[in-house]
C-alpha cells in the first residue's frame, strides 16, 4: 500500500506543482523515485510531528496540497490536536498519512501499534478517514484526498498486501463488495479485509457462504449501501485491525442506529487492551482473535 | 496611523470588551497593545478592504487569549465596524474569546491552545519563500508559551529552511498562569535560547514604538526573534504585574478607575 500511495502521490505532484509531500523524517528506500522528480514538493521536517502538522496547516492557507508521512500514532495520536485545531477546523487541505495501520509493526512493540488512530481521527470534525484495503484502494484513496481540498486522514498498510480489485474501484467512497453470499456480511477495513475474504474460504469449505466487503472510507460511511447491505443480510461482522473502542465497528453501529436498521451486529477486534508481546503481525492477529481463522470460529459459532 | 493613538484605542477597547463580557485576560491584552499598535499601524502591509490580497503580510497571534488586542486593532484599521467589538463573547457572536478566523475579516488562523501558531506561521513562510512570494510572517507568541515544545520544533524548522521572512515577536511580560516564569518553568533567557537555534535576535523595550518598529528590519538568511520585554497589565496601575489580572475582568469602582487612568493617557 505505501508504493502504492507514493506512485499516486507522484502521478499528482508531477501534474499539479501545488501538491506538497511532508515526510517527519520517515521513508527511507520510498520516496527517492519522488524526491528525483519533484525535488522542490519534497520536504523533510524531521522528527516534529506536531510541528510538521501545523506546519503543512500553514502551507495549505497559502494554496498548497499537504501530504503529512509518518508511520503509526505518530502522525495520529501525537499530533492530534494540530489535526484538530489547524487542520480540521480550519478545513485546510492536508492529509494525514500513517504507515503501518494496526499491528504491520508488529514486533517493533506496542508503541508502533497504531490500534486507536481511527477512534481518535474519526471524532474529528471536517475529516474525511480513509482506511483502505489493498494497493488497488490505496491509490483510488490518495487520489480521491487529493480531490477533495480539505482534511483527510489515510491510514496504510506497510506492504505486501495483495490487491482486492483488478481495477480502481469506481468510487472509493462506496462500500466496495468483494464477494457475494449469503445472511452473513462481512464489513472489513484496512488490510484485515484480506483476513475476512480467507475467512469466508474457510467457511464455504465448510459449507458457509458469506458475503464480504472492504469499507475503504471509514468517514463518511456509506449508508446507502449499507442500509442495503442490512437489509439483504440476516447478520452483520465487522472485521478491523483496530481497537474495538470506538472504531470501525462503531461507526457501523452508529450508522445502522441512524438508519433505524435493527439489524444484529457482532464486531471482531482489538478486545480493548494493548499487545504486550513482540510478535509478527500475523502472530498478533492471531494472539487478539483477529486473523482469518478466528474470524471464521466467531462466524460459524453465530451459525450455531 | 498614530501608532500611540492605536495603542491607547486598544487598551480602552480592551478595558470596555473585557468588562463587559466579563472575560478574562486584560492583563495579557494590556501587554501586547503596544506591539500589536505598532505592526498594524506602521509594519503591517495590510489592505482591509481587501483582507485576502495575496500581497498582505501575514500576520499569527499565537498566544490567543490576547485576541481583543487584535479585534481591536483591526476594528480600528477598518477591517470591520468597530460597534462589532461590543458582540465579543456574546452568545451567537463571532468574536470568541480567544482569537478566532471564522468570519473575522483579516484574522488569519485560530488560535488559544499555545504552541500552535509559530509553526503554522512558519509553514505560511516556508510557502512564501517556495513561491518567491513578497509578504512577510509576523507571529506574536508569549514567554510562558515558550514552554510548548512545538515552538521549539517550529524553531529548528524555521531556522533549517532560513525562513528569513518570518518574524516573530515575543511578548515577555514575566507572568503566566499561577506566578512568574521564573518560578514555574524558566524559559529565559529566550534570546540566547533562539540564537543557539540559528535566528536573528533583537530584544528590546516591548512597549517603546519607536525600539519595536526598528527591532522588525528583515535580516537576510535568518528568522528573526523580537524579545519584547513588556510588562503584564501595562497601562492601568494597579493591573501592573498583578496575576489576578489574567483571570479578573475590570468592574465597579475598578472599571471606573481603568478609564479615568486611559483618559489621563490619551495622546
Amino acid at each position: 500500500m505505501r508504493k502504492a500511495f507514493v506512485d499516486t502521490l507522484l502521478d499528482l505532484a508531477a501534474a499539479d506543482p501545488a501538491v506538497m509531500l511532508v515526510s517527519g523524517d520517515l521513508g527511507f528506500g520510498v520516496f527517492e523515485p519522488y524526491i528525483t522528480r519533484c525535488p522542490g514538493q519534497f520536504l523533510n521536517a524531521g522528527l516534529t510531528e506536531q510541528a510538521m502538522t501545523s506546519l503543512a496547516a500553514g502551507l495549505a492557507l497559502e494554496g498548497r496540497r499537504v501530504f503529512t508521512y509518518s508511520i503509526g500514532n505518530f502522525p495520529s495520536l501525537r499530533a492530534l490536536e494540530q489535526l484538530r485545531n489547524d487542520v480540521a477546523y480550519h478545513q485546510l487541505s492536508v492529509t494525514a498519512v500513517s504507515v503501518g495501520a494496526g499491528f504491520a509493526y508488529g514486533s517493533a512493540g506496542v508503541t508502533h501499534h497504531a490500534t486507536e488512530d481511527l477512534t481518535a481521527v474519526r471524532a474529528l470534525p471536517n475529516v474525511t478517514v480513509f482506511s483502505p484495503g489493498c494497493p488497488v484502494e490505496a491509490s483510488a484513496a490518495t487520489r480521491a484526498a487529493y480531490a477533495l481540498g480539505g482534511p483527510a486522514y489515510l491510514r496504510l498498510g506497510k506492504g505486501g498486501e495483495p490487491p482486492l480489485h483488478d481495477r480502481l474501484p469506481a468510487d472509493i467512497f462506496h462500500i466496495q463488495p468483494l464477494r457475494e453470499g449469503q445472511d452473513i456480511c462481512v464489513l472489513a477495513t484496512g488490510a484485515i479485509a484480506e483476513q475476512a475474504l480467507a475467512a469466508a474460504d474457510l467457511l464455504a469449505l465448510q459449507g458457509v457462504s458469506v458475503s464480504v466487503c472492504s469499507v475503504p472510507t471509514v468517514k463518511p460511511l456509506d449508508a446507502k449501501t449499507l442500509s442495503c447491505l442490512a437489509k439483504g443480510h440476516r447478520h452483520i461482522v465487522t472485521v478491523e485491525e483496530h481497537n474495538l473502542s470506538g472504531g470501525f465497528g462503531s461507526a457501523v453501529l452508529e450508522a445502522l442506529s441512524d438508519l433505524n436498521q435493527t439489524i444484529p451486529v457482532t464486531r471482531i477486534g482489538i478486545p480493548d487492551c494493548y499487545a504486550d508481546v513482540a510478535g509478527s503481525q500475523q502472530y498478533l492477529r492471531q494472539r487478539y482473535g483477529i486473523d482469518a481463522e478466528a474470524i471464521a470460529a466467531r462466524i460459524q459459532s453465530l451459525l450455531s | 496611523m498614530d501608532t500611540k493613538d492605536l495603542a491607547w484605542r486598544i487598551r480602552r477597547h480592551a478595558v470596555e470588551m473585557t468588562h463587559r463580557a466579563n472575560s478574562s485576560h486584560i492583563g495579557a491584552v494590556l501587554s501586547v497593545a503596544d506591539i500589536v499598535a505598532v505592526l498594524y499601524g506602521c509594519v503591517l502591509q495590510v489592505f482591509p478592504d481587501d483582507p485576502q490580497n495575496a500581497l498582505r503580510d501575514r500576520f499569527v497571534l499565537s498566544k490567543g487569549h490576547a485576541g481583543v488586542a487584535v479585534y481591536a486593532a483591526l476594528a480600528e484599521c477598518g477591517f470591520f465596524p468597530p460597534a462589532l467589538l461590543d458582540s465579543y463573547c456574546a452568545d451567537g457572536s463571532d468574536l470568541s474569546g480567544h482569537v478566532s478566523h471564522k468570519k473575522v475579516p483579516g484574522v488569519e488562523l485560530t488560535t488559544g491552545s499555545l504552541g500552535h501558531g509559530l509553526p503554522v506561521a512558519a509553514g505560511m513562510a516556508l510557502a512564501g519563500q517556495l513561491n518567491g512570494a513578497p509578504y512577510r510572517v509576523f507571529a506574536v507568541l508569549g514567554d510562558g508559551e515558550c514552554q510548548e515544545g512545538a515552538v521549539w520544533e517550529a524553531a529548528l524548522l524555521a531556522a533549517q529552511h532560513k525562513l528569513d521572512n518570518l518574524c516573530v515577536l515575543i511578548d515577555c511580560n514575566r507572568l503566566q498562569g499561577l506566578g512568574f516564569c521564573s518560578e514555574v518553568l524558566q524559559v529565559a533567557p529566550l534570546g540566547e535560547k533562539f540564537e543557539r537555534f540559528g535566528w536573528a535576535v533583537r530584544e528590546i523595550d516591548g512597549h517603546d514604538h519607536e525600539q519595536i518598529a526598528a527591532a522588525t528590519a528583515p535580516t537576510p538568511g535568518r528568522p528573526l526573534c523580537i524579545v519584547a520585554n513588556t510588562v503584564k497589565g501595562k497601562g492601568i496601575s494597579f493591573m501592573e504585574n498583578q496575576l489576578a489580572w489574567h483571570y479578573r475582568s475590570p468592574q465597579g469602582e475598578d472599571y471606573d478607575q481603568a478609564l479615568r487612568e486611559l483618559e489621563a493617557q490619551q495622546p
